[in-house]
């Protein structure tokens, strides 16, 4: 590939953008820097108040939890979908009219809205005239979602699962997909184990994809709001509140602005930090 | 064990399909089976729940709302978005590589982070309850998507093709709509796509910014399922008729998903 030219006017090219998204993100956020060091008694009055939201935010028990969960939720998330995304990649078929009917399938519940989707599941997993619901009961498991923690995180994550796998299975595909089938041939004049097919070949070649799939689905599950909260309100009790949903109750349910602020920020900088070291390695990789 | 390899993405796709299936099944149900009853499939078969919603202005209002601001969005995000793309794909300037991360960020914010300033933001210059002010508002994710979707396929576009054009005698504008933009045409469809599909399924930002003009289908679920008790036929037509959109867009598009996604971006 031609090497790049320099051309400082690309910068018109750029401008729109840059104030598109400028205006979207820098007002917004310089509004959260803002409320983040003052102190307010309504009345449009604001006092300094240094980093003593910031003090009380990351000392509060609240937050804490919910960070926990947050923590645990997300890696709970990871560890099924990526591996199951991978195995349900492989068993795909490669040619036919399989293929297209696959796709297509797959990704519908990608296209659904998020909150149907938790409406969907509410009324898939209530326990009198849900499917699930009515289906765990009768098989003997003790299971109401709305009653107990472990049931609520059961199906928030099963839902999840259901939700997103498919993004996965189509990263994984698709990087399936640009292997030549010479590889595949070299590896059987070898005598190549179906393991080491996968272990040298298959997996070497699905790494750039895979670390997009994981990249996005680690901001996406650590930004969940809408589905958990149409499902399960963050209840029962406290046990399903993840960030998003502690936030919003914090800034727009209590309008405690100040506390609110410096959680978003707290919580905006953990995301950018985890996303700029997976974007550091993706883009090491590029390079090689 | 290759004999039975076909199962695996059956039975995924047949637990994909029980949770659809089964809001379907309740859409074609009356309240009172739906309460009373536990059956597999509707016994009263009965279409009220659909005629309440095409009927009823705030719903039928409510999916015009939604698209209106999806349909607006799409449009913004790829037309910004593609000489910005251009830019980064075809040449060098200062400070490219970090405005590239920069713009990548703001798909990494949380919305719920944003909600509260976009709701005064918009306010204090009148889009609120507008649905220019929502498709706005998801262009903030929606851009530096479409940039980085496009820039992927145009990267795969070798420069030659612009050298030959502009030594044919095209101008760049000539260049850009007459030969470049063809070119893609299959990667605008991918992006187009991915815009389309965030820009649908978002609702945290969408009900913030809207109260009755401009409110979005989505949040009159919402209000439904939490004002009028337990109206569970009428949730779950509304839910079946928002599938419907998406399953169009995807069909018309299943070729080319595999395509995008093969480019590594999304």
């Amino acid at each position: 590939m031609a090497a790049k030219i320099k051309n400082q006017k690309a910068w018109f090219f750029v401008m729109p953008v840059v104030l598109l998204v400028a205006f979207n993100a820098v007002i917004p956020l310089m509004t959260v820097v803002n409320y983040s060091v003052q102190e307010t008694f309504g009345n449009n009055l604001f006092f300094w108040q240094g980093i003593g939201w910031f003090e009380q935010v990351l000392n509060s028990e609240r937050f804490q939890s919910s960070l926990g969960r947050q923590i645990v939720f997300t890696s709970i998330i990871l560890a099924i979908e990526i591996p199951l995304g991978i195995a349900i990649a492989l068993a795909m078929p490669r040619k036919g009219v399989g293929v297209s009917v696959c796709l297509v399938l797959m990704a519908l519940p990608l296209l659904i809205p998020w909150n149907v989707v938790g409406s969907m599941w509410n009324i898939f997993a209530l326990p009198e005239i849900g499917l699930l619901g009515k289906a765990l009961n009768s098989l003997g498991f003790d299971y109401n979602f709305t009653r107990q923690p472990l049931s609520a995180w059961f199906t928030v994550i099963l839902m999840d699962v259901w939700h997103w796998t498919s993004l996965v299975v189509l990263l994984a595909y698709a990087g399936l997909c640009s292997i030549p089938d010479a590889y595949y041939q070299a590896a059987r004049i070898d005598g190549a184990s179906r393991w080491a097919i996968f272990r040298f070949i298959q997996l070497p070649k699905m790494k750039r994809v895979l670390t997009i799939a994981v990249l996005l689905r680690f901001m996406d599950s650590f930004m969940i709001y809408t589905e958990p909260f149409v499902l399960t309100g963050g209840g029962p009790g406290n046990t399903t509140t993840f960030l998003s949903i502690d936030l919003v109750k914090t800034a727009l349910g209590q309008f405690d602005l100040g506390p609110a602020a410096a959680m978003s920020l707290i919580y905006f900088l953990i995301v950018l930090l985890v996303s700029w070291v997976f974007y550091t390695l993706m883009m090491k990789d590029e390079v090689e | 064990m290759q004999r039975f390899k076909w199962l695996v993405p059956t039975l995924y796709i047949i637990f994909l399909m029980l949770p659809i299936y089964w809001l379907l099944n309740m859409s074609f149900k009356t309240t009172n089976e739906i309460l009373g009853t536990f059956s597999l499939w509707p016994r009263e078969f009965t279409l009220e729940n659909y005629r309440t919603i095409f009927t009823d202005s705030t719903w039928y209002n409510g999916y015009f709302n939604s698209i209106t601001y999806v349909v607006l969005n799409t449009v913004i995000s790829v037309t910004v978005a593609l000489p910005a793309a251009y830019a980064f794909s075809r040449y060098r300037f200062l400070g490219d590589k970090h405005l590239f991360f920069w713009l990548l960020t703001n798909r990494m914010a949380p919305p719920a982070v944003f909600a509260l300033p976009f709701f005064q933001l918009y306010s204090a210059v009148g889009l609120f309850d507008t649905p220019l002010a929502v498709a706005l508002a998801h262009a903030l994710f929606n851009i530096p998507l479409a940039v980085w979707i496009l820039e992927g396929f145009m990267s795969g576009i070798p420069r030659e093709l612009d050298d030959t054009a502009y030594v044919d005698g095209y101008s760049f504008p000539r260049f850009f709509f007459k030969i470049f933009i063809p070119t893609i045409a299959s990667g605008i469809g991918v992006t187009a796509f991915f815009t389309f599909m965030f820009s649908w399924v978002e609702l945290l930002l969408a009900k913030t910014l809207t109260s009755v003009a401009a409110k979005p289908i989505a949040a009159t679920m919402t209000k439904t399922a939490s004002t009028s008790g337990y109206e569970l036929g009428l949730l779950a037509a509304a839910g079946v008729l928002t599938i419907i959109p998406g399953a169009i867009v995807i069909y018309f598009v299943r070729n080319y998903i595999a395509k995008g996604f093969a480019m590594g971006r999304v």
